[in-house]
């Protein structure tokens, strides 16, 4: 196999490996197979061997299992997305090969297991190299054990071919089953070393080296999925308190936080619905705790109403939404980006309140820390959407300094003065939690009724224009506080990409390309997706196209959900939108093509800059 | 099983800093209920209660879904406030499992408790926080002006039902005792003495209590519940703690701890029994049992502070 990112050196003397500076591997199997757990074996390691690694999954929607891949990119360089095509593809069943055979690059590996597929003999495209991985784990094994342990062989082979570490990789296995029968470690160890120890010699084609990592070896890197890492970003932020109802992909979230919250001294409760569960949160809150609720969807339409009244009552909360495909409940297990409006707009009245989204796994944790500061700062739900696919995704990140970055909230219950008012006109809301003694003798009240400045119900229209005025106001405050979003690539030119949430690696990678290809084009991923940033205005119109790549319907009026936002806000035709609605993250091949397709170039080069713009890096 | 109970109530403070609570320490805005209402009788026997318990002030916490006597804790000067139709109670949930410190007492109407709120009802019995909810029962929607409640009697005209309603009415006693309720009583708005001691043994108790009070909407449902009033023409029946002891028992008696006698009782035709139908004193609350379980994670970690416990994790990703 001769890399696309160009071999750096062959390593003839120690064998015939070929040295690549990155692997893209999707296996397809079934999902009792283990595929996710060898593809977290690879992931963790090349989070432990200073690599980048990005991993991408799908689950069946059945529930006792089906068809299902693992994909898991990983190697020295800047990975930012799971790529579009794989170098090798691990075929466990027929169905395996024949729906997955497409992903695999020309001159890619197809590993398969010669117990269960038969591939098709005319296809010279590729290298096939059959392995009976069925019957050599039996072998390995012993009998009894079945199928089990064939993704552990599976794991020995990729091992032997990639050369990879072999002490670290059977210390993870090792970790992986501590406090299970020792019967199943053996097992575990003696499929690995079957798997490595099948004959190099069929394997000779296909036999490789991952350059070392150039990263400089500053905090250990933790591996880990989005939700996983956006949970202990909420425990970093202080969140101790909080209320849901399962819904995928949200659930694990919740999972996570019921097992780890008694741990910290605080509490989760599984609720009878989402109302209940909007609903408990807030009476956290209101209490003086930093809490939190989440969901997916489905779910947050239902939160809506509970959550109007946190604008109202002005009350600090975290709301995680894990999108998913809508609506309705849609596409429970893919991808999609379409909450947004939901996210900024949903609920009655006008209903101001904060909307973030992270750009990728490590991000979700520095995305938990910044909604508990700003809830807190400035008393206003925070809304922070993620997405299935960070949410399942694997990718390896400097491990946060949390000696620095932790956060500790405790109920303010101090006494508060006479002149207290929990809402005042020209002051930021500061509410007092039961438990605190008011000095002036009147208790305050929490209400989702319009009120004046001691929280009492009035129907005056000057109050509720000043009232309404104050909420707005507070939004304000919030963007002024808020950085610019990161710009990448040309300060000004032919187009600015810009995405949110999921889409951040692969629009950075196509900007890469796009830019290599001689086009003046920049990336900026908007974290801070309601209120916006301030400035953005004058960014924008420093570009002839500002495309706005997100996945979601071009809707009635041609635009995506955050184009039509950008659109209003600056009323600048040059905004518009790349859209999709199949369910899958973006290719980075795609987003280029699209790009391509979409800016005003003369006839002559379009083609020649297209096939320029494509032949870069073809993964 | 014991759990610990409820925070003992404050005496005054021996140098006179705390004040006795009384009525006019406890009166915030006056109320806005037409005049006759029966929510005033419940608010005025509120305050005994709270005289009565005297727990501080600023322990107290008063809550309400939306309705007409759901307006009820801006007329208490306590700490709380006014959510949504139906949700006080997961609400009120949150604040009491959030501060095993305060005293938390939720106000409602039977729209807001029995309808809107009815999954919340039935799975906050089954959770047993310990906190206190006061159901005031008009069988009739006061707020949005004469519809149909799930109390509504068959063939009580509305706007919703000019020609009477014909779904079979909740019975809030049986509902509570089948989703697991550890307290549970009826009163009447016009039996002051009888609310007071309701709502104080409902507050006194360690777990989910629920008083429901029959009080009358004299706008749209005028003398729903005379049936029980003597003065007019009805029948009030207390509710009499059984003896035990050998001597003679009559119908009124009634032990409290059996489920079974209990069910009887809510069986029994409009307008029924008045008084504490059951009560459980040995289950758990949520409360205790979080708190039970929190103590035995926090042992098993060593009581690790929070930085070390989130490091140990992320070492664990490594
Ligand atoms: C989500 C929602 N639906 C409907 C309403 C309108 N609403 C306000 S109060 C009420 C019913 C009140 O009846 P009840 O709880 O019996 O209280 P009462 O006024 O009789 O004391 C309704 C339907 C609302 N506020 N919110
Ligand atoms: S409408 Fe009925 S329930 Fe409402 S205040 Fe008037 S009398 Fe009371």
């Amino acid at each position: 196999m001769v890399s696309p990112n160009t071999p750096a050196a062959t390593d003839a003397s120690a064998s015939s490996a070929t040295t690549i500076p990155d692997v893209v591997i999707r296996l397809a199997g079934n999902s009792q197979d283990g595929i996710q757990a060898v593809g977290g074996f690879l992931a963790r390691l090349a989070g432990r061997s200073d690599q980048e690694v990005m991993t991408y999954m799908t689950i069946p929607s059945t529930i006792s299992g089906g068809p299902s891949i693992f994909q898991v990119r990983m190697g020295s360089g800047e990975i930012l997305s799971s790529g579009d095509r794989a170098d090798v593809l691990v075929a466990f069943y027929q169905h395996s090969y024949e729906n997955h055979r497409s992903s695999l690059r020309p001159g890619g590996v197809l590993l398969y297991d010669s117990d269960h597929v038969v591939p098709n003999p005319d296809d010279k495209e590729v290298t096939a190299v059959g392995v009976p991985m069925t019957s050599a784990t039996v072998e390995a094994v012993g009998g009894s054990s079945k199928e089990k342990g064939k993704n552990i062989y599976v794991l020995g082979l990729i091992a032997r071919m990639f050369d990879l570490d072999v002490p670290k990789l059977t210390q993870l296995i090792r970790e992986r089953f501590t406090g299970k029968n020792e019967d199943i470690v053996r097992n575990a160890l003696l499929a690995f070393d079957a798997g490595y120890a099948y004959p190099a010699e069929n394997l000779r084609s296909c036999l490789y080296r991952l350059e070392k990592s150039t990263a400089p070896g500053g905090r250990p890197q933790v591996t880990g999925d989005g939700n996983t890492v956006l949970t202990y970003g909420l425990l970093a932020a202080g969140v101790r308190y909080g209320a849901g109802y399962p819904i995928t992909p949200w659930s694990s979230i919740m999972e996570t936080l019921r097992t780890e919250l008694p741990k910290y001294g605080g509490l989760f409760v599984q609720c009878e619905d989402e109302i209940a569960a909007a609903s408990t949160a807030l009476g956290f809150a209101y209490a003086g705790h930093l809490s939190i609720t989440g969901s997916s969807g489905p779910g947050l339409s239902l939160k809506m109403e509970a959550l109007g009244w946190a604008t109202m009552a002005e009350m600090p909360l975290i709301v995680i939404n894990v999108q998913r495909g809508g609506p309705s409940t849609g596409l429970p297990t893919n991808i999609e980006q379409s909450d947004l409006l939901q996210a900024i707009y949903g609920s009655h009245g006008d209903c101001p309140r904060v909307v973030l989204a992270p750009k990728n796994v490590e991000d979700c944790f520095h995305i938990a820390l910044e909604a508990g500061r700003i809830a807190r700062e400035f008393s206003t739900p925070v809304i922070i959407l993620t997405d299935q696919a960070i949410a399942t995704r694997i990718e390896a990140f400097d491990e946060p300094d949390l000696a620095k970055l932790m956060v500790e909230v405790k109920p303010d219950t101090s006494t508060r003065d006479a002149a207290f008012k929990p809402y005042p006109l020209g002051g930021m809301t500061r509410h007092a939690p039961p438990g605190s003694v008011m000095a002036s003798g009147k208790y305050p009240t929490v209400t989702g009724l319009e009120h004046d400045e001691h929280g009492h119900p009035t129907a005056s229209p000057a109050l509720h224009t000043k009232m309404t005025e104050k909420r707005r106001e507070k939004i304000k405050a919030v963007a002024n506080s808020l950085p610019a979003p990161e710009l990448v690539g040309d300060e000004s030119g032919e187009v600015l990409l810009i995405g949110w949430g999921c889409t951040y690696g692969p629009i950075r990678e196509a900007m890469g390309r796009l830019r290599h290809a001689g086009v003046k084009a920049a990336h900026m991923q908007m974290r801070h997706l309601h209120p916006l940033a301030p400035g953005l205005e004058a960014t924008f119109a420093r570009y002839k196209h500002v495309l706005v790549v997100e996945i979601n319907d071009e809707g009635l009026y041609g635009h995506g959900q955050l184009a039509t936002l950008l659109r209003a806000l600056t009323c600048n035709p040059a905004i518009t939108s790349i859209t999709k609605t199949d369910g899958l993250t973006y290719k980075v091949s795609e987003i280029v093509e699209r790009v391509a397709r979409k800016i005003d170039l003369p006839d002559s080069t379009i083609g020649m800059r297209k096939q320029s713009i494509l032949a870069v890096t073809p993964r | 099983m014991s759990t610990p109970a409820p925070a003992a109530p404050v005496a005054p403070a021996a140098d006179g800093t705390r004040a006795p609570l009384t009525k006019k320490i406890l009166t915030a805005d006056h109320p806005t209920w037409c005049p006759g209402c029966g929510d005033f009788a419940v608010l005025a026997s509120f305050y005994k209660v709270l005289e009565k318990l005297n727990y501080p002030q600023e322990k107290i916490v008063t809550f309400a879904g939306i309705g007409c006597s759901s307006r009820f804790p801006y007329f208490v000067n306590t700490h709380g406030g006014h959510y949504i139709h139906g949700r006080a109670l997961p609400f009120a949930a949150g604040i009491s499992l959030g501060r095993d410190d305060l005293h938390v007492f939720v106000f409602g109407g039977d729209g807001d408790g029995f309808s809107i709120g009815g999954n919340h009802l039935v799975h906050t019995a089954r959770k047993n926080p310990r906190l206190t909810y006061v159901i005031m029962d008009n069988s009739v929607y006061g707020l949005t002006k004469k519809q149909t409640s799930p109390t509504s009697p068959i063939g009580f005209k509305s706007k919703t039902d000019p020609w009477g309603a014909m779904d079979q009415p909740i019975n809030p006693m049986r509902t509570l005792l089948n989703s697991g309720a550890t307290f549970i009583a009826r009163s009447h708005a016009t039996q002051v003495n009888h609310m007071v001691e309701m709502m104080l043994k409902a507050a006194q108790h360690d777990g989910f209590s629920v008083v429901e009070i029959l009080s009358e909407c004299v706008e749209f449902f005028e003398g729903a519940f005379d049936g029980a009033v003597p003065r007019k023409g009805g029948s009030w029946q207390a509710i009499e703690l059984k003896k035990n002891d050998g001597t003679p028992e009559d119908e009124l008696r009634h032990d409290p701890t059996d489920k079974l006698a209990a069910m009887k009782l809510a069986s029994e035709p409009w307008p029924g029994k008045f008084g504490i139908y059951y009560e459980d004193k040995v289950r758990p609350t949520k409360n205790a049992l979080e708190q039970k379980l929190i103590a035995t994670t926090r042992e098993k970690t060593k009581n690790a502070t929070d930085l070390e416990l989130l490091s140990k994790t992320f070492a664990r990703m490594r």
